[in-house]
C-alpha cells in the first residue's frame, strides 16, 4: 500500500523533492475524499490546510450579493487548492466546492508552516513552488482582465 | 476579384453579436475552399470584408460566422434569407488537415475563433481513424458568447474526441471549467513529437497558447495558427495587411507559429 510520501512524490508539486523533504512534508498529509456539492473551504474561516487535488474537480467562487456565486476560477487534478495558510490572517479569501467527487491529500497548514520553519531549505523550496503556482493564476487573471474576447476593431 | 453573387439560405444567430450565415451560389459557386481559407463578403452598397468559413457544405454550401463590431459585419449580421451578397475567393492557406493524419490533433479555438476550426473538427470527425488522439479545447468569455454551442456539447456527448471548454466569467449554474484558454492545456496529454496543434482566437490569446504549447515540448513547426489581419485585397497586392514579410492574406491566414511567432512578437509590425 502506498504511503502518503509515495504519493505525493507522484504529484508535479513536489516532484524533485529529496525523499527526506518528502517524508518531511507527508507528515502533515492525509487523504481525504468530498463527494460533489460538499463545500471545501470557506470565505472568512480559518485557513488551517492546504490541498493538492488527486482527482475531480473543485470550483472556487466569490459570492456577490443579488448575484449569487460568481466562480472564479476551477482546479482538477495535481492543481493546488488554498495558500491563505501561508500568509496572516490565515483566512479564506473564497469559497470552494466540489463539482465532481474530489480525492485529495490534506496538508496541516501549522504543521506544514512550523516545519517550513524548522528548515528553512525546505520552506524555501516550498515558498518558490507556492510562488510559480501564484504567478500561474495571476497571469491567468491578467489575461482575463485584458477582455480578449471583447469586440475587435475590424469593419 | 468580381464578387460572385450568393444568396443567404439560413442564418442562425449564434451569440447576442453573432451569426452563422449559409451561402447559396445564384450562378457559378466560387471554388470549394478548404478549411481555414477565406472568403471576401460583400454586402452590397456597404462595403466588403474578409470571414472565415465555418462550413463546407454540399451544394457547393459555404458557411460565414459575421461577428457585429462594424458598418459592414452589421449588415451581413442583419442579412435575413433571401438576401444577396458578393462572395470572393476562397483566399489564403488552410490548416493542412492531412499532414497531421498518424497522429495526434489539438484543436483550439478562442471565441470567434472556433468558426474555421469548426470545418477542421468536422474533418477530424469524419476521418476519425486516421488520427490518434483529437483534443479540441473551446474558451470563451461567458458561457452564453460560445459559439456553435449545441454543436460542442454534441461533440463532447459523442466521445469520439476530447473536449473541453472554460470561460473567464461564470455562475455556479456552468458545468464546464473557468479560467483562460492556456490552462486547460496542462490538463491534456501531449506527446510532442506526433502532436499537431492548431490554434485560433484573439492575437493574445494565441501569443499565451503558443507559449504553453511549446512549454509542452512541441515543435514550432507543428503549430498552426490562424492570423487576424486587415485582408482587403485577398490577393497579396494591396498590403494592408503584412505583417512584416508575410502579407497574411496570401501567406496567410493559418501560418506556422515558427514564422509568426517572431513578428507578433514586434510592437510595430
Amino acid at each position: 500500500m502506498k504511503t502518503i510520501a509515495d504519493v505525493i512524490a507522484e504529484q508535479t508539486f513536489f516532484q524533485g523533492l529529496d525523499q527526506d523533504s518528502l517524508d518531511f512534508v507527508a507528515g502533515c498529509g492525509r487523504n481525504v475524499h468530498y463527494a460533489a456539492g460538499d463545500r471545501i473551504l470557506t470565505q472568512g474561516e480559518p485557513a488551517q490546510t492546504f490541498y493538492l487535488l488527486r482527482s475531480g474537480s473543485v470550483a472556487l467562487s466569490f459570492y456577490v450579493p443579488g448575484r449569487g456565486a460568481a466562480i472564479i476560477d476551477t482546479l482538477g487534478g495535481g492543481d493546488v487548492l488554498g495558500w491563505s495558510w501561508l500568509f496572516e490572517p490565515y483566512r479564506w479569501q473564497f469559497d470552494a466546492e466540489a463539482r465532481e467527487d474530489v480525492a485529495a491529500l490534506a496538508f496541516d497548514g501549522v504543521c506544514l508552516r512550523n516545519k517550513c520553519d524548522a528548515d528553512a531549505q525546505l520552506g524555501y523550496v516550498l515558498v518558490q513552488r507556492f510562488a510559480k503556482v501564484m504567478l500561474t493564476r495571476l497571469q491567468s487573471v491578467r489575461m482575463r482582465m485584458l477582455d480578449i474576447y471583447g469586440p475587435s476593431t475590424s469593419s | 476579384m468580381v464578387p460572385v453573387p450568393y444568396r443567404v439560405v439560413g442564418r442562425a444567430r449564434e451569440t447576442a453579436d453573432t451569426v452563422t450565415l449559409s451561402l447559396e451560389p445564384v450562378d457559378q459557386p466560387i471554388t470549394t475552399p478548404a478549411p481555414g481559407q477565406f472568403n471576401m463578403l460583400y454586402a452590397f452598397g456597404v462595403g466588403e470584408v474578409p470571414i472565415s468559413i465555418s462550413g463546407i457544405d454540399a451544394g457547393h454550401r459555404v458557411r460565414h460566422t459575421v461577428r457585429a463590431v462594424g458598418a459592414v459585419s452589421q449588415a451581413l449580421c442583419a442579412a435575413e434569407a433571401g438576401a444577396m451578397v458578393g462572395v470572393r475567393g476562397p483566399f489564403g492557406t488552410d490548416w493542412g488537415v492531412d499532414s497531421a493524419a498518424g497522429g495526434d490533433v489539438i484543436v483550439i479555438a478562442g471565441g470567434i475563433g472556433l468558426a474555421p476550426l469548426r470545418p477542421v473538427v468536422h474533418e477530424l470527425l469524419h476521418n476519425r481513424r486516421q488520427f490518434r488522439r483529437v483534443t479540441v479545447l473551446v474558451g470563451a468569455r461567458s458561457p452564453e458568447e460560445i459559439v456553435f454551442r449545441g454543436e460542442v456539447a454534441s461533440w463532447q456527448a459523442s466521445a469520439r474526441i476530447t473536449v473541453r471548454t472554460t470561460v473567464d466569467y461564470a455562475t455556479a449554474a456552468w458545468k464546464g471549467e473557468v479560467g483562460v484558454v492556456p490552462t486547460l492545456i496542462e490538463r491534456v496529454t501531449i506527446d510532442p513529437e506526433v502532436t499537431t496543434v492548431m490554434i485560433c482566437g484573439p492575437e493574445v490569446m494565441l501569443r499565451f497558447t503558443a507559449a504553453e504549447v511549446l512549454g509542452r515540448g512541441v515543435a514550432a513547426e507543428r503549430v498552426r495558427v490562424s492570423m487576424e489581419r486587415n485582408m482587403q485585397c485577398g490577393v497579396g497586392r494591396c498590403g494592408h495587411c503584412q505583417l512584416g514579410p508575410v502579407l497574411v492574406c496570401l501567406n496567410g491566414p493559418v501560418l506556422p507559429w515558427s514564422r509568426v511567432g517572431p513578428l507578433v512578437a514586434r510592437r510595430e509590425l
